[in-house]
């Protein structure tokens, strides 16, 4: 037999085992992220899910989907035959008591997530068409990649955070747990699991208080699958391992220098039952610490970069591109109008248009619907307004922090930044900000209206190294074109020297990576994105001057520009806006 | 409807739960913003107080008028020589994120129109919250439009509505409480302006206090009716202290001379307008009536000041100084330590 990873071993372990949980009670827990790309463990352990919640019915729901269809709203074509208002009562209530599947959740935006979340909290949904009872579980299909997320207020809410991209199927066909079920609700929990895991979820930073509930409620499931009825020590390690540890920010305190790589090696040890066989109970203190050695071994490894890359941009809110501005063109901004359509999503019916465009055809419906009075309006009729709207302005700020450019000029770049940062808080418009340095660019925040984390992550900009600027122009390029299609308008902002030092590949060759950094350069031109090029040099006209036309960017050399000129510029290149 | 998790069961979060009892014992404050991190028990709060506070006499229209305050009445009602009356909760209306305008401020009927031929008004969210909470989770996510539009009606107590032929005025005496989390996405600074007292609300970072927040609602979410039972006679005594500190509320003095020390911080702090004053003002003489206390004192202003300034301080985006720190430092050398 072949060596199995320890790793994915566990992994589906742990995967089969929150399945099973899950399936005791899934409005409960909430649900659980199933992150990864689809496949053969997913589909897997969907099945295991939908075999063990029997007579449970499963909605599905794209990210797509309109909120008038999430929460209810008027049924248009019930309407229009019965001539009275038929209210459609929404996914959210027609899943009560099932379970709604998710696909694609990290591209759900924030608006329906905290629709969805509210639901969730509250068990009920408010919509259009009245409140009506929703109690659902919510299994999301995250297939995000890197930073792209299930909005962490959905996540919150549920128990279980899987990782199904690299697992087999569980194989939960023999498995019976109608006892269990039973059992469940008379599970009793000693104080000193809950202290326990209560201090568990603090070492591990994490800041909520729902994740320490949902764990409790774990371990109580655990117990009486395990046909007990009482929770015991086994349980609490295998709650903190399923739920606590993948909302970990920070390793336990004493822990952080430890290296990651010497984790997996003693792993088998440490996750063998029988490794703490002293009997006497251990003390809420004790507990903690076996939990968080558990915890530690379920730790995926390199987690240590990921944390604290995370730290820099705690818990943001990833979501969908353009989360919010999406659509809004059918709400707000001045009247421009109306056109055919669907009071739907938002959109405001144009009473009078409307009206106006039944008129003609009143004699011939009459004369098919005799017997209904009033105006027969047929859905054909419906106009609605349109608005036109300033769009959003995105700027992305591409910062140079080679070795090159940050001993001269950083301190005026971030002080250009910082300023037009302040100007972009008062115009409403997002930021978002890369830097680039050593092999890579890294996405520092993504886009955000939070002034407190644009000026967070440019304080803890490091400095040093290459200059992988063609990357960087990469980074930015993908960034840009996520705002647009969110339908915001992106701005780019580069502040470096154009020296650029690494290549596409990552080898260190100077003429290979400014040849590069051109190519990418032309790209962003050819998109037919805004630009702007401060370049961070003392001699203008050097090779940030030859990509800036590359570009077709606006060039601003930054020893003739103070901080105020710069934001002054970015302000007016903003103004200049489709 | 599921059961309501018992205010007083609520662990933590005293700051919190001090500010929404004062907008239940004096309205005029104006709202409360409560920002900060989740699953702090923002909403569990806000929910819980509309099970806490005493029911209200109102008529049988749909805005549910108060049949003793003919000023406050809608123009039917104060037309109408007998009013039929009923026991109802305090209105506590959530506003879901996807609302729109017409959900909120209320719009034609449509169907009367179009099957009666007749001009009729159907009330929105702002109606059914007379007199009572309007809630609106996420705030920060809220359209601005939506937001504005709410605010101007807190304000004013009423909701005018000309639109599509329609020109409505009814009572809108609300209380506006918007919950949000800043790493989301900010509030305008004029509109943080309009909310009477703001919170900042973080999770609690010792152990026995998560241990007893997870156990109480652990208890709760098993035996929901149970729970509620044991908490029942702490929930009176505290209605019954609200319902004492709106009688007393007039008749609480407030000396010129804290009038002067109120004045005094606001010009120290640089906050603009007179709102702020007023609100600190109020605050903190509600404090002093829940408090059971017959004059308003310093201690009380000194209580207050964080939660009705601290918003309203003119911001320097680059200044990282907390604003709590702010107002800690300006009370200590305004007001003395």
């Amino acid at each position: 037999m072949k060596r199995e990873d320890p790793a994915r071993l566990m992994r589906t372990a742990d995967a089969a085992l929150a399945c099973a949980l899950l399936a005791i009670d899934p409005i409960g827990f909430g649900g659980a992220v199933l992150r990864g790309p689809g496949g053969p463990a997913r589909d897997g352990w969907l099945a295991s899910l939908r075999n063990l919640v029997g007579d449970r019915k499963i909605f599905r729901v794209p990210p797509h989907v309109g909120i008038d269809r999430l929460v209810g709203g008027i049924d248009v074509a019930a309407t229009l035959k019965s001539g009275t208002p038929r209210h459609d009562k929404g996914l959210l209530a027609e899943a009560d008591t099932g379970i709604l599947l998710l696909t694609s959740s990290e591209r759900l935006t924030l608006e329906k997530a905290a629709l969805l979340a509210a639901a969730m909290d509250r068990g009920e949904v408010n919509g259009a068409g009245g409140t009506h009872p929703a109690r659902f579980a919510l299994i999301a299909c995250d297939e995000g990649i890197d930073d792209e997320r299930t909005p962490s207020i959905l996540s919150e809410r549920v128990a279980f955070l899987l990782d199904t991209g690299d697992c087999d199927p569980p194989d939960l066909a023999e498995l019976d747990i109608s006892t269990s079920c039973v059992q469940f609700a008379s599970v009793s929990l000693p104080d000193r699991i809950i202290e326990g895991l209560c201090q568990t979820a603090l070492a591990l930073g994490i800041g909520s208080v729902r994740p320490a509930l949902l764990s409790l409620k774990t371990a109580r499931a655990c117990a009486a699958l395990d046909g007990r009825d009482e929770a015991n020590d086994d349980d609490a390690t295998a709650a903190a391992r399923l739920v606590l540890a993948p909302r970990a920010t920070q390793f336990p305190a004493g822990e952080a220098d430890e290296p990651a790589d010497s984790e997996p090696q003693d792993q088998d040890q440490q996750s063998s039952p029988d490794a703490e066989d002293e009997k006497d109970t251990p003390s809420p203190q004790e507990l903690s610490e076996i939990l968080l050695e558990s915890v530690k071994t379920s730790l995926p490894v390199g987690l240590l970069a990921a944390l604290e890359k995370d730290l820099r941009q705690k818990q943001a809110p990833k979501s969908g591109a353009g989360a919010i501005s999406a659509q809004t063109g059918l709400k707000r901004g001045r009247p421009a109008g109306t056109r055919q359509g669907e009071p739907k999503n938002g959109a405001r019916l144009s009473l009078i248009d409307t009206l106006r465009a039944a008129a003609p055809w009143q004699p011939l419906r009459k004369r098919d619907a005799p017997g209904r009075a009033g105006v027969l309006v047929a859905r054909e009729d419906f106009r609605i307004s349109r608005y036109k709207q300033k769009r959003e302005t995105t700027a992305i700020f591409v910062v140079d922090a080679s070795g090159s450019s940050a001993i001269h000029r950083m301190a005026e770049a971030k002080g250009a930044v910082e300023l037009i940062l302040a100007d972009c808080y008062v115009r409403r418009d997002q930021t978002a900000l890369i830097a680039f340095r050593g092999r890579k660019a890294e996405v520092l925040l993504p886009p955000t209206r939070s002034l407190q984390r644009a000026k967070r992550s440019l304080a803890d900009l490091p400095g040093g190294g290459g200059t992988p600027l063609c990357a960087a122009i990469e980074s930015a390029f993908t960034i840009a074109d996520q705002v647009r299609r969110g339908g915001g308008t992106p701005l780019i902002v580069f502040l470096t020297d154009g020296r650029a030092n690494i290549a596409r590949d990552g080898t260190a060759d100077r003429p290979m990576a400014l040849r590069d950094a051109e190519n990418a350069a032309r790209g962003l031109k050819l998109a037919g994105l805004r630009t702007l090029m401060i370049d961070l040099s003392d001699a203008r006209g050097g090779p940030a001057r030859k990509i800036a036309d590359e570009m077709g960017a606006s060039y601003l050399p930054l020893p003739h520009a103070d901080s105020a000129m710069i934001s002054k510029s970015v302000g007016t290149a903003m103004k200049v806006r489709g | 409807m599921s059961a309501r998790y018992p205010f007083s069961a609520i662990a933590g979060q005293d700051e919190l739960k001090q500010a929404l009892l004062l907008t239940a014992v004096d309205p005029l404050i104006g709202g409360l913003l409560a920002f900060g991190d989740r699953g702090t028990g923002k909403s569990t709060a806000v929910r819980a107080l509309a099970a806490l506070l005493p029911e209200i006499k109102a008529t049988t229209c749909a805005y549910h008028c108060d049949p003793d305050s003919p000023g406050t009445m809608c123009d039917s009602c104060r037309s109408a020589k007998t009013h039929k009356t009923r026991k109802m909760p305090i209105p506590v209306v959530d506003l879901p994120l996807g609302a729109t305008e017409d959900r909120v401020i209320g719009a034609l009927n449509l169907e009367r129109a179009l099957s009666h031929g007749e001009k009729t008004f159907e009330p929105g969210l702002l109606a059914q919250a007379n007199r009572g909470y309007l809630y609106v989770d996420e705030v920060n996510l809220l359209e601005d439009h939506i937001v504005d539009l709410l605010l101007d009606v807190a304000a004013s107590g009423e909701n005018v509505v000309e639109r599509e032929g329609l020109s409505v005025r009814h009572p809108a005496r609300v209380v506006l409480v918007g919950s949000g989390n800043p790493e989301e996405g900010e509030l305008r600074p004029q509109l943080l302006d309009r909310f009477g007292l703001s919170v900042e609300v973080r999770t609690p970072t010792d152990v026995s206090t998560w241990v007893e927040i997870v156990k109480r609602r652990d208890s709760f979410e098993r035996d929901p009716d149970g729970f509620t039972a044991l908490w029942a006679a702490q929930e009176d005594q505290t209605r019954k202290r609200i319902v004492k500190a709106r009688k007393s509320l007039n008749s609480v003095s407030v000396a010129d001379a804290i009038l002067e020390r109120a004045a005094a911080l606001c010009i120290h702090l640089k906050t603009d307008g007179l709102r702020g004053q007023l609100t600190l003002m109020r605050a903190a003489r509600a404090l002093a009536a829940f408090e059971g206390a017959k004059e308003t004192t310093e201690v009380h202003l000194k209580r207050m000041a964080g939660p009705a300034l601290r918003h309203r301080l003119r911001r320097n985006p680059l200044d990282e100084t907390g604003s709590t720190t702010r107002i800690d430092r300006a009370v200590a050398e305004v007001l003395g330590a």
